[in-house]
């Protein structure tokens, strides 16, 4: 009796298999939208998604692109690793998208790049800094600068305006981000001729680091560098001054949230990180972007993931007008050939890698609030 | 010398958190023989109920006040005994007789309910959020060596329940019943003892452990998530079974071995992204020589 | 030729998938994708039921030994095969994952399957998540920022044809003599062992063979998503498939098929629900295990007569 069960999945995959059917063209332009909106790192995801949202539905009250209006279809991947492939899997071959936008952490991005590069339909990262990401194929991009490009900024920082030599590096194991920023930034500070003091690891997601900080504190270095997300960041911060040390502390752009300062308080006070753009700088679009965020999503302060998720759509929308058809070979080549594109962010063009060239630029916490330091340029 | 020092004392101060969790799990395993997966979510929920609590009862007791902050304490201990007996009487009761590993699945269903539910933008949302500090907090030093006064707050709470509950077990009229009930649960039935009743009240005080444990960890690292039970939960079940699981003084001593394996390792370069994996195969190593844990005693079964 | 009932289900089951893998190109690749996560599923679950269902050792580590497989069998597929022969070595690397798999799971079982009920659960655990954390500190196979690049391998046809195979190999297993001894260290292990049965090796037995085809779902898993991250293989990733064990009831090959399909389709359905959709989810298993505590399939009656 029990062997009946070997027909049950055949018939099952067949069954679930046949349903399927390519939908046809609607008086929308559909955009898949991948994000991790639930789980461990549901906070970048959901600024990054609320940036989206905000584009699309600006867009929209003005018209649409091409006389259509855009429908924006999210899926959530539960930061878990096996999602971001069925949910743009679903995207395209259920829903019919014609671009997919996603993810924040590099590892997703991965997961889902292979999928969007074989059924040739465009994906624009927002903040994935990892190079591997778009080294899958040329229909992946991204609209933020590299890893490369930020931990070698972040070496010549720290030997340069801090002046430190040695330096003690503190990751988080479990964040392909953390690990590779550290790497670039490692290579450009032996090159600097800076050393590293000691570097350990965190689980990302622990709440108590002393152990970690007890033996950086024996080591006395110069300066400490978290290339981690501002969760952690905060609390690291508040166990350094709990351990009575007192050097500089500096980051990536994992570290821009207004939670930093609301958890961290006087703890995060002077330390810098590296970040896309500072809404300081004052550009139109970034004072536009700042004021219809904070009138959509009741007075929330946009940070560095929703500004990407924001010009992400917006590139995609504008490669859709230089086009002037949604139709993914002319939409892909319309996006590599994105030209000063005037983003909330700052202007950029995609370059030959299908990165974005932007500048970056430092900040530093004063007074409990992100003051703007210094531009490095690429 | 400072270092091993300064370590041990960090070692402490996460493994008494540990050890408190760990006394949760083991309270409820001792009557009902299950691990209760959802007990690192209610102590998610002590740590956000005491986070909406907290300045309601500052504002009568005034700011960072002894009182105020036992009000805080007890209040949540209490919101949280009932969350912990509701989940008993609606998820775990109706598969009272039922193999414990169907009860299992069910607590994991509760677990990723009361998660998934907690995350949803409209109940908490899954952003951080910053915590009260209840108390004035100081760092003590001697020499190179910095306590944190939380940390020995974390360590006196932990003894004082330790005996507490150790009392209530052993010395009062309801611990016989848990242990009687913990013994056979039908020869209890039949004895006249309200099974269900002390089967709640387990729960209840399990529950009101983990919203301890909750605040006080919250205290310590002043940022609470819906999901930050996951990390200290898994540990301290980890600690419960080391020390082993239904003995109340195992899953102190569980607890603080493994916060202080947690220190030593997490402070050592080139370890410390090994840490979990060491914790681990520690715990491996004893259970193969003392299968019951290590201060569990083996049960000899009869045919 | 006279073929018993099973083989003759066995070679129905592998002709139908290789049959439906001939014509997978036309089908939709989302549906597609997510009958292959079915047929994974479905080989995890049942070579977990072997473990935790049939010899009754409760198992927190399955997700440890999918991960072995699954990274080995793309080590191999990137390093040593090519492409051009792909329906040679493809099986090839599969088999390499799962017969590390079940090395890896012989270097745990021995030791640690002289441990009951939940030290057993523990240990496994510890196992599974030391399997994971030494993923994320290997260089070579990607570290935390994973492996990509896997050739996209995995169709209908290997997953189904492996998920009868398993399906076969276990059933069969268990329902020979040699296997009746699963049953009997599940039942009473003391009684088993006093009429002469070596309990520890047919538990040892038993989790190598449930290792063996974890590896394998795991290079059909890596083969299918092209990409491993090592955080995909956590504890939580165990306890998924257990719940499929439990859900379709301890020891049952139907019903832990059946459930195998339904929890992995149960998510994609919800999709529709988004935001909501883990919430239902959870209150479905709740429900579930209240209304059928015996699993899905329980041939027992629901109603009981009040005793």
């Amino acid at each position: 009796m029990k062997f009946r069960s070997l027909t049950l999945p055949t018939i099952a995959a067949l069954a679930t298999a046949l349903i399927g059917c390519k939908p046809g063209g609607g008086d929308t332009i559909k955009v898949g939208e991948f994000a991790s909106i639930t789980g461990k790192e549901a906070t970048f995801g959901i600024s990054s998604h609320e940036g989206t949202v905000l584009a699309i539905e600006g867009l929209n009250a003005k018209g649409g692109v091409l006389g259509k209006k855009l429908e924006l279809l999210t899926e959530d991947d539960q930061t878990k690793a096996g999602e971001p492939a069925n949910a743009v899997n679903k995207l395209i071959s259920k829903d019919g998208v014609i671009a997919i936008l996603g993810e924040v952490a590099s590892s997703r991005s991965l997961e889902a790049a292979p999928i969007c590069q074989q059924e040739k339909i465009p994906m624009i990262s927002p903040s994935s800094t990892n190079p591997t990401v778009t080294q899958v194929g040329d229909y992946i991009f991204r609209v933020c600068f590299t890893d490369t490009f930020q931990g070698a900024a972040l070496a010549n920082f720290a030997t340069g305006t801090l002046k430190a030599n040695r330096i003690a590096i503190l990751t988080d194991v479990k964040s392909d981000y953390s690990k590779g920023l550290a790497k670039n930034f490692k290579q450009k500070l032996s090159s600097n001729g800076g050393k590293v003091a000691v570097e350990l690891d965190y689980n990302g997601g622990e709440k108590d680091f002393k152990n970690q900080l007890t033996t950086i504190k024996a080591d006395s270095p110069d300066a400490i560098f978290l290339p981690g997300y501002y969760n952690d960041v905060a609390l690291i911060c508040i166990q350094v001054k709990q351990l009575g040390m007192n050097i500089p502390i500096f980051g990536g752009d994992g570290w821009e949230s207004d939670s930093l300062i609301t958890v961290g308080k006087e703890a995060v006070e002077g330390t810098y990180f590296s970040t896309h753009c500072s809404p300081e700088e004052g550009t139109p679009e970034m004072v536009a972007f700042v004021a219809s965020y904070k009138k959509r999503f009741n007075g929330k302060t946009p940070d560095a993931m929703a500004v990407l998720g924001y010009d992400s759509a917006m590139v995609l929308a504008d490669s859709i007008k230089r086009a002037g058809t949604t139709e993914s070979v002319a939409l892909r080549a319309a996006i590599a050939s994105t030209k000063d594109f005037a983003g909330a962010g700052g202007k950029f063009s995609i370059n030959a890698n299908r990165g974005a060239d932007k500048p970056l630029v430092f900040i530093q916490i004063k007074g409990g609030k992100f003051t703007y330091k210094a531009t490095v340029n690429p | 010398m400072d270092w091993l020092f300064q370590q041990t004392i960090n070692g402490l101060g996460l493994g008494a958190i540990y050890a408190l969790i760990a006394l949760g799990y083991t309270m409820v395993y001792g009557v009902l023989r299950f691990i209760n997966f959802a007990h690192s979510d209610v102590l998610m929920l002590g740590a956000f109920s005491a986070y909406y609590i907290a300045p309601k009862i500052e504002k009568s007791c005034g700011n960072q006040s002894v009182l105020g902050c036992i009000m805080v304490f007890v209040v949540v201990a209490a919101i949280c005994a009932c969350i912990g007996m509701t989940i008993e009487r609606l998820a775990y009761r109706p598969l009272r007789n039922r193999p414990k590993l169907t009860v299992l699945i069910t607590a994991i269903g509760v677990s990723l309910l009361i998660e998934y539910t907690a995350q949803n933008e409209r109940v908490i949302g899954a952003t951080q959020l910053p915590f009260p500090q209840l108390l004035p907090e100081k760092a003590l030093q001697f020499g190179k060596i910095v306590i944190s006064s939380n940390d020995v707050l974390t360590i006196c709470v932990t003894i004082v329940l330790l005996i507490v509950m150790w009392f209530i077990v052993q010395k009062t009229r309801i611990g016989t019943a848990m242990r009687a009930v913990s013994f056979n649960q039908q020869a209890a039935l039949l004895m006249g003892v309200p099974v269900n009743r002390i089967i709640s009240f387990t729960f209840g005080l399990g529950s009101a452990l983990a919203a301890i444990a909750g605040i006080l960890y919250a205290m310590k690292s002043p940022s609470i998530e819906p999901l930050m039970g996951v990390q200290p939960g898994l540990k301290a079940f980890i600690a419960a079974v080391l020390g082993g699981i239904g003995n109340l003084p195992g899953a102190v001593l569980g607890g603080v071995l493994l916060g202080m394996l947690d220190a030593f390792a997490g402070g050592i370069p080139g370890l410390s992204s090994y840490r979990d994996a060491i914790a681990f195969g520690i715990l491996i190593l004893i259970l193969l020589f003392k299968p019951a844990g290590l201060l569990g005693r083996s049960t000899i079964e009869k045919v | 030729m006279p073929l018993p009932g099973a083989k003759r289900w066995l070679i129905l089951g592998i002709a139908l998938a290789v049959l439906a893998s001939y014509f997978s190109a036309q089908f939709n690749r989302y549906y597609l994708g997510v009958a292959i996560d079915v047929g994974i599923a479905i080989i995890l679950a049942t070579s977990l039921n072997l473990i935790n269902g049939h010899t009754g050792q409760f198992s927190l580590g399955h997700a440890g030994f999918m991960a072995v497989g699954g990274y080995f069998s793309a080590w191999v597929s990137l390093h040593i095969g090519e492409t051009v022969n792909a329906f040679w070595y493809f099986p090839l690397a599969l088999m390499a994952g799962g017969l590390l798999a079940a090395f890896v799971g012989l270097l745990v079982g021995v030791p640690s399957l002289r441990l009951r009920g939940d030290y057993l659960a523990i240990v496994t655990l510890g196992f599974g998540e030391i399997i994971r954390v030494f993923a994320q500190n290997t260089e070579a196979i990607g570290a935390a920022s994973g492996l990509k690049g896997i050739p996209k391998l995995t169709n209908l046809g290997w997953t189904f044809g492996f998920a009868a195979v398993t399906i076969y190999a276990i059933s069969a297993l268990v329902n020979s003599t040699y296997g009746r001894a699963f049953i009997a260290v599940h039942d009473d292990e003391i009684a088993a062992e006093s009429n002469g049965i070596d309990a520890t090796r047919t538990k040892v037995i038993a989790f190598v063979t449930g290792a063996f085809f974890s590896g394998i779902a795991g290079g059909l898993y890596a083969h299918h998503k092209q990409f491993l991250s090592p955080t995909g293989f956590d504890w939580v990733k165990s306890i998924d498939i257990v719940v499929m064990v439990i859900l379709g009831g301890m020891g049952r090959t139907v019903g832990v098929v059946v459930a195998a399909i339904l929890l992995t389709l149960m998510p994609e359905f919800l999709r529709e629900f988004s935001e909501y959709r883990m919430i239902v989810y959870s209150l479905l298993i709740i429900l579930l295990m209240l209304w059928r505590p015996a699993g899905l399939f329980s041939l027992i009656p629901q109603r009981r007569k009040a005793r």
